[in-house]
């Protein structure tokens, strides 16, 4: 019918202009940021600690070491507590609490990060100042505010991952005599790892996305963190924070550090997609 | 001879539904028991009875006693995890772990601490020269179990049985996944482990029934109706209902 090709065009159009305007962010990012990049040096930009725009200086590597360290934090965090959670849900709770706990968990990945970053202030960074020392504003701060962000995809892609391993694993490992621990461990997890790591990786791109929970309480400071009570800045707050008052070369290393970021993000993401594809079973061999 | 399995006045509902109607059975040691019928009527749910496998099930309730030597299997004096090492079940698909073929074998002995004087690398091959899957497999004991053939993946999963040293084994049709010719071959190794171990089948196939077994149980509806010598019950039985069934009257 007329009608239904002219709808499929008009689909393809709509489709098309969503990936083109993705992909002109992509293209001006590189654009603005690149030749800067070129100019300094990749060895300098990528490696260098030395961030001084008003002297022409664009080394970020503070700010990745910043980011490396809240989003490894975040990622501990998320794995004790986040795969801690999915495995209590899916092996141990009755399958209708499940129903009730995880959209109520997937809720709270919808509360605006800045509320995050605004307990962070009020709570945890007195907390950390007053009982464990440092200004408060740290990198464990921000691990922890990023680890309780993260805490929603973690554990409900972690509990899709769990559910979805067949029941048969489970009732053949309890048919031979183990326990419901034994067979979390040894069977279950083995069963989900592919999805787990995907739950994971994720979590990690949206912690290394993350801007205004931690420019809140990481404390900003363009240094290297010798521990986790030190203030730091990651990559992202390092955009948010110059980008209003930057001009020329400073501007171009903004884009720059947003041209990072997204090698970092992509390289991410592929890698889940990669991971959660892998185990496809192979068939039979004959 | 005592019954290495008995149960007395079981009972079994799914919530309302009464599955299982006062069914009074003892099957005896090292030999094959096969337990026909028709869909519906209860064979896997008693056999399930045997190694407590129904209690996963929420809204199961059994009344009634079921024995494995005697000894209640519901009462304090037996462990369950130890009950499901004595009386081993092979399901209607294979199910090896997500594992290599070493450690699918080797999960067992593992998860009951099962110590070995002579490593547990001498038990993992004594349970797969039980199902005769030693000389194809030896050099491949890493690859992931998942990659065999079906009727590899069986012999398999019956490898990870023996590898407990169990007394029972509980096979619900563990053939109706196989071609012809590997049910064949399961067929022959379930005559050679009869030596050592009691076996009971569920089967919907009534040949494999008068093929391997030496005792044969009809079912119908949650009630028991006849169990005695397989040759009798296919040649001669006693209910009507049965040699309606085994004549083919109704499958």
């Amino acid at each position: 019918m007329k009608r239904d090709k002219l709808i499929g065009i008009l689909l393809m159009i709509v489709a098309f202009s969503a990936m083109l305007g993705l992909g002109l962010i992509a293209v001006f990012i590189f654009l603005e940021g690149l030749p800067i990049i070129g100019k300094v040096g990749v060895w300098d930009f990528v490696f260098s600690a030395q961030w001084y725009p008003a002297e022409g200086k664009f080394g970020i590597l503070s700010m990745i070491v910043g980011s490396l360290f809240v989003t490894a934090g975040a990622i501990l965090i998320g794995l004790v507590f986040g795969l801690g959670c999915a495995i209590v849900l899916t092996q141990f709770c009755p399958r209708k609490l499940v129903s009730v706990i995880k959209p109520s968990i997937e809720l709270l990945a919808g509360i605006p990060s800045v509320v995050y970053g605004f307990m962070g202030v009020l709570i945890l960074v007195p907390v950390i100042r007053d009982y464990l020392g440092g200004p408060g504003l740290s990198v464990l701060a921000s691990s922890i505010v990023l680890g309780i962000m993260v805490l929603p995809t973690v554990t409900s892609i972690s509990v899709d991952a769990l559910q979805a391993v067949p029941r048969s694993f489970y009732e053949g490992s309890i048919a031979i005599g183990a326990t419901r621990w034994q067979t979390t461990w040894m069977v279950m997890l083995k069963g989900a790892r592919s999805g787990i790591v995907a739950a994971f990786i994720l979590g990690m791109g949206r912690a290394v996305g993350e801007t205004m929970a931690v420019i809140m309480v990481a404390g900003n400071t363009i240094s290297m963190p010798g521990s986790i009570l030190d203030p730091v800045r990651t990559l992202t707050s390092n955009i948010a924070l110059e980008m209003s008052y930057s001009a020329g070369d400073h501007r171009k290393a903004l884009f720059a550090t947003g041209v990072v970021l997204f090698i970092i993000i992509m390289i991410l993401n592929t890698i889940a997609l990669w991971v959660s594809r892998k185990r496809v079973w192979k068939g039979p061999r004959r | 001879m005592e019954a290495k399995l008995q149960t007395t006045g079981l009972n079994l509902r799914y919530g309302q539904f009464h599955a299982l109607k006062d069914v009074n059975i003892a099957v005896p040691p090292r030999s094959i028991t096969a337990i026909i019928g028709p869909s519906g009527c209860g064979k896997s749910t008693l056999l399930r009875c045997f190694n407590r496998m129904n209690d996963l099930i929420e809204s199961v309730r059994i009344d009634g006693q079921i024995k494995l030597d005697d000894v209640d299997i519901y009462s304090r004096d037996m462990n369950l995890n130890q009950l499901r090492r004595r009386v081993g079940m092979v399901f209607q698909r294979p199910n090896p772990f997500p594992l290599s073929v070493f450690d699918n074998v080797a999960y067992g002995r593992r998860v009951h601490g099962m110590k070995d004087s002579s490593g547990i690398g001498q038990a993992v091959r004594n349970a797969l020269e039980a199902t005769r899957l030693w000389d194809d497999l030896k050099d491949r004991l890493s690859m992931p179990a998942l990659e065999l053939t079906p009727e590899q993946q069986q012999r398999l999963c019956i490898s990870r049985l023996v590898a407990v040293e169990p007394e029972v084994l509980l096979m619900d049709e563990p053939c109706s996944a196989l071609d012809p010719i590997a049910t064949g071959h399961i067929e022959e190794l379930m005559a050679g482990l009869a030596e050592n171990y009691t076996i009971v089948i569920v089967t919907h196939n009534m040949q494999q029934a008068a093929r391997v077994s030496k005792q044969t149980a009809f079912m119908l509806l949650g009630d028991l109706v006849e169990f005695g010598p397989t040759n009798r019950i296919f040649t001669s039985p006693a209910d009507k209902r049965t040699e309606d069934y085994v004549t083919g009257r109704y499958g």
